[in-house]
């Protein structure tokens, strides 16, 4: 079921924002509902919208909330150029332009039965927020839930409140870093790695989901293969240039593989031979 | 109450070292505990000791003029801290803080030092080790550098 | 049929409702335009095109389609250069989208198409009709086209279709297919209907069943078009081949030449990149999502927060070959290149993919296949 009008899927369905709430000083959380009461808003973990912003642009933004609420769609969104902004300034009542859900999102089912490691850089844990939820929601159904989550600065952190009841949750380990702390900072200081010796892992009954930039997950998955994961049950969420989020404007081709509609969550056997291509 | 060779013997950074080896080590080691917000040590002091995290945490700060002092990197269970005792001049480079009450094992380096000049069997597994360690650290250090979540436009 | 029955043809598709579209000579070249009739054709006309020159040539001859092809093609018309597709008003907080019609008035009637074009359209409507999303600009462009072929009888040198399996006949996906002889018997085309309406438009023109001497003629003509190919693309195990030589020195080569000027991009008839622009007005209240051609050569294409991740020419230039010969495979199940030639002709610096092509496998370290 997609959110989009007449099944035009460059048409944008009218969305409101009901709720706004700052993350960081460059990062804010919008809930949209749709203007109309109806649409079930449904999505898989993984997914992603395009907002559209009117006048202005449109962006593909993951969605990074509940998958069991409907009616709502959330978003976390960092402000890095002039549309991104334009969507963080939304006011409750302002109206945005929502097509989707699209793409190939995180594999929750295969995880089943399996211990779920998420590695998040930066606002790379949006995309995996769904994910958290999922296992949380329907504990008996995973094994162990281990977040290993790493970001610039400790005012860069995203979701905290929830990173401490998450941490609560049996059977699930809960690890934060920062890459440059203040001496106020109590927690773990260095790239996001250095807390896999801290973790408690069984690589062959877990499914790695890893999402951040492009460098920081090929570190982590250089991590993740020297802690004994194999290379099937590493996913990455990759990101390209996108325009019309359908496959037919060209733009976020990487190698053979459309990052709009055969991902962006890939298997890492999949793409490792790309990843290591430069400028590929 | 275990003893410090069966301790040190059970550390996966020891693990490999035959007994007369381990001796020797064991024979340069100490059960150390550090108040949280204590130092360890400071930067441009002299290294004669490194140090095997058995319990709690550890900065290695930095402090620059007209800057907020920085924490480089907190270092945990299991961590070694501190490889300057083994490479000249001997001094530490970073100011070392118990973040949290902190339990090691101190080794001294400068004993330590000795031994590896005489016992080459001995130098030879320190060095290795540490220069595993060293690899460790100096890719996370590079992919610290790369400043992976800022959004200033790159070159 | 005679000749003379080219303008009747005109009218007739006129008459029930087509907007025809055909050759016509203009600024220096064969471009497609709205044809009212047979006199706009470029009769007595053709091309000489190599490698970055294209020029036009008066024939001795009056022949009708006695070119090869020009700068454009159909996507001109199916998947426009410029399109809007919706506009939007603002209603106090939010927005109202007016729903834009994006068929066109009448049906197009495409006259004097290439067999290499024909596999063209053919594989935009696997790019552009897919089974999840269809676009709906070319699909409402798109349904009821009537096309006419007119069968290659000569080849430019720029030309690869027979190595591509794609021309210079057009076997099947047309309405109405022309051979065109002009010989001292006369100036006439051997006709074939290829479905249900072509025959019933040729049921209403003056014709003739084909004797056998003017159907082999015409066969003829069309396998001497072949016959007279210079280049052609070795297409065995190609997607191995630029996909393992992704740092052979032939890209830089290549990039010292490449201007990145997307020409070939907007010449090829496959080509189907596209940009996303939204604008509004002045005041704000009325907005309009355009979508324009976009070029994969341009540095923005493969823009993200921080940079663009294409940013050499070698990775552009690489980018756009591979795609075409190789991942369009992977995607569509065939080559995005027909081997129409254009872009070795209409590149400035006169870049030849098919030599490309040979250079990559005779430097390649995996080997002929």
């Amino acid at each position: 079921m997609t959110t989009t009008a007449n099944n035009d899927p460059m048409m944008p369905a009218a969305y409101v924002v009901r709720q706004v709430s700052k993350e960081t000083p460059d990062t804010f959380t919008l809930a949209l509902g749709p203007e109309n009461g109806a649409s079930n808003g449904s999505f898989q973990p993984g997914q992603f919208s395009m907002l559209w912003v009117f006048g202005v642009g449109e962006l593909p933004i993951s969605i990074s909330g509940d998958p069991s609420a409907s009616g709502k769609l959330v978003y976390t969104v960092r402000s890095v150029g002039e549309a991104t902004h334009s969507l963080i300034s939304r006011k409750v009542g302002d109206g945005v332009g929502v097509r989707g859900p699209f793409g190939a999102g995180w594999p929750v089912q295969a995880a089943r039965g399996r211990d779920v490691v998420i590695v998040a850089g930066g606002i790379g844990l949006a995309p995996l927020r769904p994910v958290i939820y999922e296992v949380l929601k329907n504990r008996s159904e995973y094994g162990r839930l281990v977040l290993l989550y790493g970001s610039r600065s400790p005012q860069d952190l995203l979701y905290r409140k929830e990173l401490a009841a998450w941490a609560r949750q049996r059977e699930t380990q809960i690890l934060v870093t920062v890459d440059y702390g203040g001496l106020n900072w109590r927690g773990h200081v260095g790239v996001v790695t250095t807390l896999f010796k801290y973790a408690r892992l069984q690589p062959q009954q877990s499914v790695a989901m890893v999402c951040g930039p492009e460098i920081m997950m090929r570190f982590v998955t250089r991590e993740l293969q020297t802690h004994g994961f194999s290379r099937d049950d590493i996913y990455l969420s990759m990101e390209r240039n996108m325009k019309c989020a359908v496959g037919f404007c060209g733009h976020c081709q990487y190698g053979p593989l459309f990052i709009c509609k055969d991902g962006p969550v890939f298997c890492y056997e999949q793409i490792r031979p790309m990843l290591e291509k430069y400028e590929l | 109450m275990e003893t410090l060779e069966r301790i040190i013997a059970e550390q996966p950074f020891f693990a490999g070292l035959e007994p007369g080896v381990l001796e020797l080590v064991t024979g340069c080691a100490s059960n150390v505990r550090f108040d949280a917000g204590a130092y360890i040590f400071k930067e441009g002091d002299e290294a004669n000791e490194f140090y095997l995290i058995r319990g709690g945490k550890v900065a290695l700060e930095l402090f620059a003029p007209q800057r907020k002092p920085i924490i480089v990197e907190t270092l945990g269970v299991g961590d070694i801290l501190g490889w300057s005792w083994l490479i000249p001049p001997f001094h530490w480079k970073f100011f070392a803080r118990a973040v949290e009450d902190t339990r090691a094992i101190a080794l001294d380096g400068k004993c330590l030092r000795t031994k590896c000049e005489e016992n080459h069997d001995l130098g030879y597994e320190m060095v290795k080790r540490f220069a595993h360690i060293i690899e460790r650290r100096l890719e996370a250090t590079r992919f610290q550098l790369l400043d992976v979540y800022s959004t200033r436009r790159r070159a | 049929m005679g000749a003379g029955q080219l303008g009747k043809l005109i009218e007739l598709l006129a008459s029930r409702g087509y907007e025809v579209l055909g050759p016509t000579v203009r600024d220096g070249a064969i471009v497609y335009d709205r044809i009212e009739s047979a006199a706009e054709l470029p009769s007595g006309w053709t091309d000489e095109q190599k490698p970055g020159q294209y020029r036009l040539k008066r024939r001795d001859d009056e022949a009708v389609f006695g070119y090869v092809v020009g700068p454009q093609s159909w996507k001109k018309y199916l998947h426009p250069a410029e399109v809007r597709l919706w506009s939007a008003e603002r209603q106090d907080g939010t927005f109202r989208i007016l729903n834009n019609e994006n068929k066109p008035k009448h049906p197009f009637a495409f006259l004097g198409v290439r067999a290499c074009e024909l596999t063209a359209i053919g594989i935009q409507d696997r790019v552009l009709l897919g089974k999840q999303y269809r676009d709906f600009v070319y699909d409402g462009r798109r349904e009821g086209v009537f096309i006419i072929v007119a069968q290659c009888t000569q080849s430019a040198e720029t030309c690869f279709c027979a190595s591509m399996g794609t021309g210079p006949r057009a076997q099947e996906g047309f309405d109405l297919a022309l051979t065109e002889l002009v010989s001292p018997e006369g100036h006439r085309f051997v006709v074939e209907a290829g479905s249900d309406r072509g025959a019933e438009v040729l049921a209403e023109l003056q014709t003739a069943p084909a004797d056998e001497a003017d159907q082999q003629k015409a066969s003829e003509a069309v396998e001497a078009a072949a016959r007279q190919q210079v280049r052609s693309i070795d297409n065995n195990g190609i997607q191995e081949l630029l996909y393992k030589n992704f740092e052979h020195p032939r890209w830089d080569h290549v990039a010292a030449r490449c201007l990145t000027c997307a020409n070939c991009t907007m010449v090829c008839p496959t080509c189907f990149c596209t940009n996303v622009e939204d604008v509004s007005d002045v005041t704000g209240e009325h907005a309009e999502r355009w979508r324009r051609w976009d070029s994969c050569f341009t540095l923005a294409f493969s823009y993200i927060h921080g940079g663009s991740v294409r940013t050499s020419s070698k990775a552009r230039y690489r980018q756009w070959m591979t795609h075409k010969l190789a991942a369009w495979i992977d995607q569509f199940g065939s080559s995005g290149c027909v081997g129409c030639g254009r872009c070795i002709t209409w590149c400035p610096a006169g870049i030849d993919i098919t030599e490309e092509v040979r250079a990559i496998r005779e430097g390649s370290k995996h080997g002929n296949t």
